[in-house]
Parts: C-alpha cells; sequence; structure tokens
C-alpha cells in the first residue's frame, strides 16, 4: 500500500447517500440547488431537491447537428456529457429586469431594486464549463464596466464540480485547455467511480467552505481501486477527435476576406443556435416595455445573437447584411478578437456549437480551414 | 440613486438611468434638435468632448446621442439629435419640463489638449458637427494653444447647415477658418459646392503639425482621411468617431463591436491608424 501512504490524509469519498446529503445540506443552508436532471429528452440543469432528480444511467451522444440521450450499462448520475446549456442560464440569465420606473410628478422614478435572489449551488459543473465561467466573468466585471448582478450570483455561487469521464465526440477542451481536469474554481469537486459494486464520489474541498460544508457530511477512504479508476476515466476523457490550434485561429482576423466565408454562408442558417448554447457568449439587447396606461415602464435586457439582422442596426440600416458578414463576426469574435478585449480566447472547446448547429457546422474546422491550416 | 445624480459613477451600476429635465430645446433644422438638460436631483455634469450618453424616454427606448454642449459648462448638459427612429423621435415630441433619462458619459474622447502646438483641422459632415462642437469650444477657449483652428464642414444643402448662427460667428473672428460646402445648391447658396474633401485639398494647415478631428458618415470620414494623407497629415495624427448599434454603451452587450473594439469604451473617438484598416473592410 505505497501508494496509499505517501497519501498522509486519506481521500474522502461520498457515496450516493452522502452526494444526497449534500444536496440537502446546500438546501438547508439557503442555496438554490442546481443539478442536472432530463426533461425534453435532453438533459437540463434545474432546480432540484435531492439525488432522484439527477439522471441516473442516461448517457448521451453528440455529433454534429445531433444530441440523443441514450441507456447506459451503469447507473452513473452524471455520465451524460455536456448538458445542452451552460450555467450561463442561472448566472446571466435569458431574461432579466433591470429595472423598474413609474410617473412620478411630471418625470419618472426608478423603483427600488427588488431583494436579490437566493444564493444559487451548481451541482455537476465540467470544467470546460468552469473555464466560461472565468470568461463570462472577465467581461461582466474585469474592466471598466461591471455587472453587478452578475458578479454578485457568481461570487455566492457554490460550486460542486464534477469531472468528465468521457468525451463526447464535440469535445476539444484538450486543445483549449480548459479541461477535462477539473483544477480550479470549485468549492467541491467530485470524481464519479462507478462500478458494479460500488458508486462513488472521490471528494475534494477547493475552498475554505467547500472544506466545511464536507466536514458536515459522513466521507468514506477511497480505495486503491477508485483513485486509479478515476485516473483512467480521466485519461479517457482526454481522448479527444477534435483539435482547435488556438494560436493559429488568431489569425481569423487577418482573414475577412478569405473564400471559405462564402461557403459557409450557404450552409449557415444565420439561426443563432451556436450563440444560445455557447457558454461564453454574452450579447444581449434591451426591451422597454410599459403597462397599457403608460405609467409603469420595465426594462428588460434579453440574450441577443450577431446572428440576428437587427443586431447590427444603426439607422439607415443595418451594418452586417449577410450570413457571410454575421458568421464571420462570430467565429472571428470568439477565436480571434476576444484575445485582444480580455487577453484569452472566447472558446473553452464544449463543442456545443458543434453539436446544435442545425447543419453541422464545426468551429474547428472552419477555424482550421480559414486560417488555412488545412482540414483537422 | 439619486445621489449617483451628480457624481455620474457609472462603474457603479451602469444600466440604470438618471432623471434629467429639459431646460430648453431648439429647433435646428426640420428633423434635428438641441436639448439642454439638467439634473432632476441637482448637480453638474462633466464630460470630455467627444464623449456621449444613453438618452432614455421613459416606456420607449434608449438611444446613444454624443454631447454637443461646451464641456466647460458642467451646469447644463446639451444634446443635438436627428429624429430618424422611434426614440429619436419621441425624445423630438418632448418638450420644457419633461422628464428623460441620461446614462454615461461614456467613451473616449477628441483629445484636444493633445493637440496642443499644433494646427488643429475639424472635418465635419452633416450632423458630425453636433459631436465636435465641444472639442470646438474646448479649442477656441484655448486659442492661444494653436497654431491654425480650422473648420470645414459639409452638408447636403443651404437647409441642412447646422449651428448656422454660431458657424457666422466663428467665420466672423479673424483667429479661425471655417469653410461650409454643401452638396447641392438651393435658393441664393452662393457658397462652395461639393463635397467636403475639396475643402481639405485647399489646405491652409501645417500638414507636419497638423491634428484633425474627423466626423461624419462612414464614407466620408474614410475620403476625408485620405484627403488628410494625401495633405501630408500622419495618419496618426487624425482622429474619428465610428456609430455602431448600441444598446448598453458600457462593453456588456456586444453590440457595437468593430473588430477588436467596442465602439462604446474604445470608440468613438479612434486614432485613425488603429482603425484605417477596419474602415476597408465590408460588413465588419
Amino acid at each position: 500500500m505505497a501508494k496509499a501512504k505517501s497519501n498522509s490524509i486519506a481521500t474522502p469519498v461520498l457515496d450516493t447517500s452522502g452526494l444526497d446529503g449534500l444536496i440537502k445540506l446546500l438546501r438547508d443552508k439557503g442555496y438554490q440547488v442546481i443539478g442536472p436532471h432530463r426533461a425534453d429528452d435532453a438533459v437540463v440543469y434545474d432546480v432540484i431537491d435531492s439525488i432522484d432528480a439527477l439522471p441516473a444511467g442516461w448517457g448521451a451522444e453528440q455529433s454534429p447537428g445531433r444530441y440523443r440521450l441514450r441507456r447506459r450499462d451503469d447507473d452513473a448520475l452524471f455520465g451524460y456529457g455536456l448538458a445542452p446549456q451552460g450555467w450561463k442560464r442561472q448566472l446571466y440569465p435569458p431574461r432579466q429586469k433591470i429595472f423598474g420606473a413609474s410617473r412620478q410628478n411630471g418625470g419618472f422614478a426608478v423603483d427600488a431594486p427588488p431583494p436579490p435572489s437566493p444564493p444559487m449551488a451548481f451541482i455537476g459543473v465540467r470544467a470546460c464549463e468552469l473555464a466560461a465561467m472565468g470568461r463570462q466573468a472577465k467581461v461582466f466585471g474585469d474592466r471598466d464596466f461591471a455587472d453587478p448582478g452578475y458578479q454578485r450570483r457568481l461570487a455566492e455561487a457554490f460550486v460542486v464540480a464534477v469531472q468528465c469521464n468521457e468525451a463526447d465526440s464535440t469535445c476539444f477542451c484538450l486543445a483549449m485547455g480548459s479541461g477535462p481536469e477539473v483544477t480550479t474554481g470549485y468549492d467541491i469537486k467530485l470524481v464519479e467511480v462507478v462500478t458494479k459494486d460500488r458508486h462513488v464520489f472521490i471528494t475534494e474541498a477547493g475552498s475554505p467552505r467547500g472544506a466545511k460544508m464536507l466536514k458536515a457530511l459522513k466521507t468514506g477512504k477511497a480505495s486503491p481501486a477508485d483513485l486509479s479508476a478515476a485516473e483512467r476515466s480521466l485519461r479517457h476523457a482526454g481522448q479527444q477527435q477534435r483539435r482547435l490550434d488556438a494560436a493559429a485561429a488568431r489569425a481569423l482576423a487577418a482573414n475577412p476576406e478569405h473564400p471559405r466565408w462564402d461557403q459557409l454562408a450557404e450552409r449557415c442558417l444565420s439561426c443563432g443556435n451556436c450563440t444560445m448554447v455557447c457558454p461564453t457568449c454574452f450579447c444581449t439587447t434591451i426591451d422597454d416595455v410599459t403597462d397599457l396606461k403608460g405609467d409603469h415602464a420595465e426594462r428588460w435586457r434579453k440574450w441577443d445573437s450577431c446572428f440576428t439582422l437587427d443586431f447590427s442596426y444603426i439607422h439607415g440600416g443595418a451594418v452586417r447584411t449577410e450570413t457571410r458578414s454575421r458568421y464571420r463576426q462570430w467565429i472571428t469574435h470568439k477565436l480571434s478578437t476576444w484575445v485582444d478585449q480580455f487577453d484569452e480566447t472566447g472558446c473553452v472547446g464544449c463543442g456545443r456549437c458543434i453539436t446544435w448547429c442545425p447543419v453541422g457546422i464545426d468551429i474547428t474546422e472552419e477555424a482550421a480551414a480559414i486560417t488555412d491550416q488545412g482540414r483537422t | 440613486m439619486n445621489a449617483a445624480a451628480h457624481d455620474h459613477d457609472p462603474v457603479h451600476d451602469p444600466m440604470i438611468p438618471v432623471p434629467f429635465r429639459i431646460e430648453k430645446v431648439r429647433r435646428d433644422l426640420s428633423d434635428t434638435f438641441t436639448m439642454e438638460l439638467v439634473p432632476e436631483a441637482g448637480g453638474e455634469f462633466a464630460f470630455k468632448p467627444g464623449q456621449f450618453n444613453m438618452l432614455y424616454v421613459f416606456g420607449v427606448g434608449e438611444v446613444p446621442i454624443s454631447i454637443s454642449g461646451d464641456p466647460a459648462d458642467r451646469s447644463v448638459l446639451v444634446h443635438t439629435t436627428r429624429a430618424v427612429g422611434t426614440v429619436t423621435e419621441a425624445l423630438d415630441a418632448l418638450k420644457p419640463g419633461d422628464s428623460l433619462g441620461v446614462r454615461g458619459p461614456f467613451g473616449t474622447a477628441w483629445p484636444v489638449e493633445a493637440a496642443f502646438g499644433h494646427d488643429l483641422v475639424f472635418v465635419a459632415g452633416g450632423v458630425g458637427l453636433a459631436p465636435l462642437r465641444p472639442a470646438i469650444y474646448q479649442a477656441v477657449a484655448n486659442r492661444d494653444r494653436f497654431g491654425r483652428i480650422i473648420v470645414l464642414y459639409g452638408a447636403r444643402t443651404p437647409e441642412d447647415i447646422l449651428y448656422k448662427k454660431e458657424l457666422e460667428r466663428w467665420r466672423g473672428r479673424f483667429d479661425l477658418d471655417v469653410l461650409v460646402t454643401v452638396d447641392r445648391a438651393t435658393g441664393k447658396w452662393g457658397g462652395n459646392v461639393g463635397v467636403v474633401t475639396n475643402l481639405i485639398a485647399r489646405g491652409g494647415f501645417d500638414p507636419l503639425h497638423t491634428a484633425s478631428f474627423v466626423c461624419g458618415p462612414e464614407v466620408m470620414m474614410r475620403y476625408s482621411a485620405q484627403a488628410l494623407e494625401k495633405k501630408g497629415v500622419d495618419r496618426g495624427r487624425i482622429w474619428v468617431s465610428v456609430e455602431r448599434n448600441m444598446k448598453c454603451g458600457c462593453g456588456l452587450c456586444g453590440h457595437c463591436q468593430w473588430g477588436p473594439h467596442f465602439t462604446c469604451k474604445d470608440g468613438p473617438v479612434f486614432r485613425y491608424d488603429r482603425v484605417a484598416d477596419l474602415f476597408q473592410i465590408r460588413e465588419l
């Protein structure tokens, strides 16, 4: 047992009832617990109250333009790969009320802001999703202006990360340096080990509050077999079919007239799916509305997509009238100009844009073609 | 909330408008008007020439409008607007005593002080004179710090000349050169006819020691910059002001992206050498 000896403290594990205990404990502490569950033939992140809500035994197959749930041959709770929508939905909701205002003395007054929503706990955050949170945290607060709501929700969120044990065919986090290993940004990290006769989660605290939470739970000790299974699955998750050369993709901005843009435009439907599932896309538009009498007004912020014609409208017309220009804007921003703006790429390699593109456009393939690296 | 009315700290919550009251409205042209605003909660409004505000019409919507008043006068906020869409038309319908919401000031400024010691050439097209006016005020207030100060202005017709009285007053000074041209002469117009770049070609400034601030339609700015370069003005001493769709004004909504730039916070005023390539790319 030389290996176990080298760890002066035994690695703790939670069994499934221990994980359930964690969810209950988080709820008791006032967190709104959000985790994966099966709905509408997909895995979605929503409010859960116990591990019964988790998609036990469900996996998913993903390929360009295709997503299908399938039964697994085990009872893994986190064996579904990546859910269609990431945690952006929770941290930066698709519709947010910015303010309400009422007419008053010939003018108007902005209403007092509503009390903040309860803090959230996220169960099952993948490495690439942690990276995506980091990207958005920079957009919403690292520089000149901040979004106080985003900052608060992120700071309060209790993050239970789950390391991937396998890769989907659309994954390329390894190439983007954002996974599959969970290394930072979590309160508690879990690695699921599931065999015929054992189902545990190797557990690690990543913050003082994570450690405190773990202390309150009944943990066991990881067996050497657990640890080697975890190592094996991490290697497995690193076996990815797709690659993206982030350094080379910087050259996208220097190729605005590449003929490939025209070929792309023939396939792209300009539907905006890629922007809706992308965990880093942050663009929003504003809706100003009033009640029927016109005495009360509200401003709502909604997710927007650079694929809509309206997106670039200035009086006289849209700047980007062609699909070619809009796709070019999206991918160039994601892989090239994002680096100018935020000193890192805007892509974390989750592959959602590939899976959810109705015509299966593959960002890795297009980036390679336009920067003349040949086909991947 | 109201405490924020005068310290204008957009970092705090850049998305919440502050109520301002309309003091005066002046009709400049058939579709263009100038409003003077004061914060309802009292206090001052400080800004740099070239910056803009997001103006909110209660319940209707919000638009980015550049500030066109005198930066030395913090007691009043001045905006000149052309009614071309839903929100600007709703702005046009407001009267003195009405309220509107203001967020800002946002964006980069015309570097008036950096141009000290140089000839200063303003090139404006149409309503593009409005974002330049604060810089002209500042330059005139520091008249002794510059060589020649030249204002070149192009409008569609004589009826479209913005700030006509003010242009005439500046033109009446011995230490300012003001040239106006129109695309199309109407009525008794006996002045210049043609594009504003023709006025640049006339020169009258020392190209090696000239800074130029250019504002107007994108195509006009591109040709003006070319004309200035042709006269020998380095593109690193030409500045332009770019217009893009904006929803937030502070780099959060993504709409105003232009290549690597957020026009709202990296612009709207850009040094031309940093964006000259972008001007050449269609539909960027």
